[in-house]
């Protein structure tokens, strides 16, 4: 069988989300054995919130609680020095292809798809969402070996499958979207540093002075706004399933979801280790209130769509917990912008 | 969130894996842990498939009072909308509107149907014989 190769010794990591953990476990496997899956998430300014103004997803808000879907990826590996490839491309067989050469080359790939057809995963699970992000690493006989970053094991799709998953249709559509490091060099634990400020700069300025009053925390206050309206403008039925798609964006795998509040808190705390500075756990704490009060905020949605909350009070309060919110982590990115880091 | 709070709470994911949550440990650091899963988070779900059921039932009802054709069916079943039909077939939306008119569909030749019938995953007989 003259096509079966399978990368030696790659690595499956589980991560919270799938892009941190494509971009974790193939900067692992290329040497850089330091990368976790906050470091990821921080040097990439991967947190963020945006509800996307006139844009519907699956019939409700499209909120995302995360950077652009790429982003992460691409942000991290330049900070590192370390040089991306990626290609998309115009029919499922050049990337097929391409993806034969880089297995019969031993190069593990990263491969932005689409969960609707994604066979391995739970039918509850499959609606038409295309970023999901996933790492081929082998191939035997006509199925492909894969690590999905959400799962606790490997898994594997076949050819005809995988091609559909790459090929899917709609917004974010992947194209056969296909992507690695090319060139790792030497990373010194300056450069670390260096990235893990430019990361809490970068994200410093995407959540504090974005334009626009939708993304960034008043994208969080926007969203508030919107909620004390939805009882009246929208009726108890459907503010319950956008309220419920809010929590899904926010947790859900399979959506993009992930607790990213934690996730940066946990970012921070070994920020501090690598930049000897405990002012940072200080602030973490504020992302890990922050992200306490996300949850407790969706306990309260969930009581609208279980049916046992009907009042436009409740509306109301859930309105308020997120303006909460936001001044929390206003105040939070503030202090991360005063602490003068790298200087 | 500290670590004896992650809830564990049996749903969809639970023969397909368990998830990765950063949770805080006894020592106030951050580590990983597993999570079965969070009934606030099966409840949105659950709810969010009710109201999938819901949209394919009156689709299937559509059909058999003859006001839609079987496009407009499986675009529901597949949980599509217009734009995704369109990008799937490759028709404009203008059309793809068009055909789910019962009449108009009735005069679709065989090669626009199996367009349809390959973005639903379905046979080009399931597609022309569905009654509802």
């Amino acid at each position: 069988m003259p096509y079966d190769s399978q990368i030696e010794e790659f690595h499956h990591v589980q991560t919270a989300h799938c892009e941190n953990g494509v971009t974790t476990a193939l900067l692992r496997h290329n040497g850089l054995d330091f990368m976790t899956e906050p470091l990821a998430f921080g040097m990439g300014s991967g947190l963020f919130y945006i509800q996307i103004p006139f844009l519907t997803v699956n019939n409700g808000p499209a909120i995302s609680f995360r950077t652009m879907p790429g982003a992460i990826f691409k942000r991290t590996c330049k900070s590192l020095g370390v040089e991306v490839k990626s290609k998309r491309f115009g029919s499922p067989e050049s990337a097929q292809d391409f993806l034969d050469k880089k297995i019969r080359e031993h190069v593990p790939v990263g491969c932005q798809v689409g969960v609707f057809h994604l066979t391995y995963f739970p039918k509850e699970y499959r609606f038409h969402f295309n970023a999901h992000n996933i790492i081929v690493y082998g191939k035997e006989e006509s199925r492909y070996l894969l690590s999905d970053p959400t799962m606790e094991d490997v898994t594997f799709l076949s050819a005809e499958d995988l091609s559909k998953v790459r090929f899917a249709k709609g917004t974010f559509a992947p194209k056969g979207h296909i992507y690695y490091p090319e060139k790792v060099g030497v990373v010194t634990d300056d450069m670390i540093r260096k990235g893990i400020v430019k990361g809490i700069r970068r994200n410093v300025r995407d959540m504090l002075h974005i334009p626009g009053s939708f993304a960034g925390v008043d994208g969080i206050r926007h969203t508030a706004n919107h909620i004390r309206k939805w009882r009246d403008k929208l009726g108890i039925k459907k503010a319950g399933l956008y309220l419920g798609q809010i929590v899904r964006m926010q947790e859900e795998i399979g959506t993009g979801g992930g607790g990213f509040r934690f996730l940066y808190a946990a970012f921070l705390e070994q920020a501090a280790t690598y930049l000897q500075d405990d002012r940072l756990i200080g602030i973490s704490e504020d992302f890990t209130k922050s992200g306490d009060m996300w949850r407790a905020s969706a306990i309260k949605m969930a009581g609208v769509y279980k049916g046992r909350l009907t009042e436009q009070s409740s509306f109301e309060d859930i309105a308020d917990r997120l303006v909460e919110i936001r001044s929390v982590e206003k105040e939070a990115f503030q202090k991360l912008s005063k602490l003068n880091l790298g200087k | 969130m500290k670590k004896e709070d992650l809830p564990q709470d049996p749903g969809a994911l639970d023969n397909f894996t368990r998830e990765v949550c950063y949770v805080k440990n006894k020592d106030g650091k951050y580590e990983t842990a597993l999570s079965r899963g969070w009934d606030v988070k099966k409840d949105a779900l659950d709810n969010a498939w009710v109201e999938v059921n819901g949209r394919i039932e009156e689709a299937r009802q559509a059909v058999i009072n003859g006001e839609k054709s079987p496009v407009y069916y499986f675009m529901e079943l597949r949980l599509m909308d217009i734009p995704l039909l369109s990008g799937y077939t490759g028709f404009l939306g203008f059309f793809v509107k068009r055909h789910f008119k019962p009449s108009v569909f009735k005069g679709l030749s065989d090669r626009k149907l199996s367009k349809y019938a390959a973005a639903f995953d379905i046979t080009l007989d399931e597609l022309k014989n569905f009654k509802g």
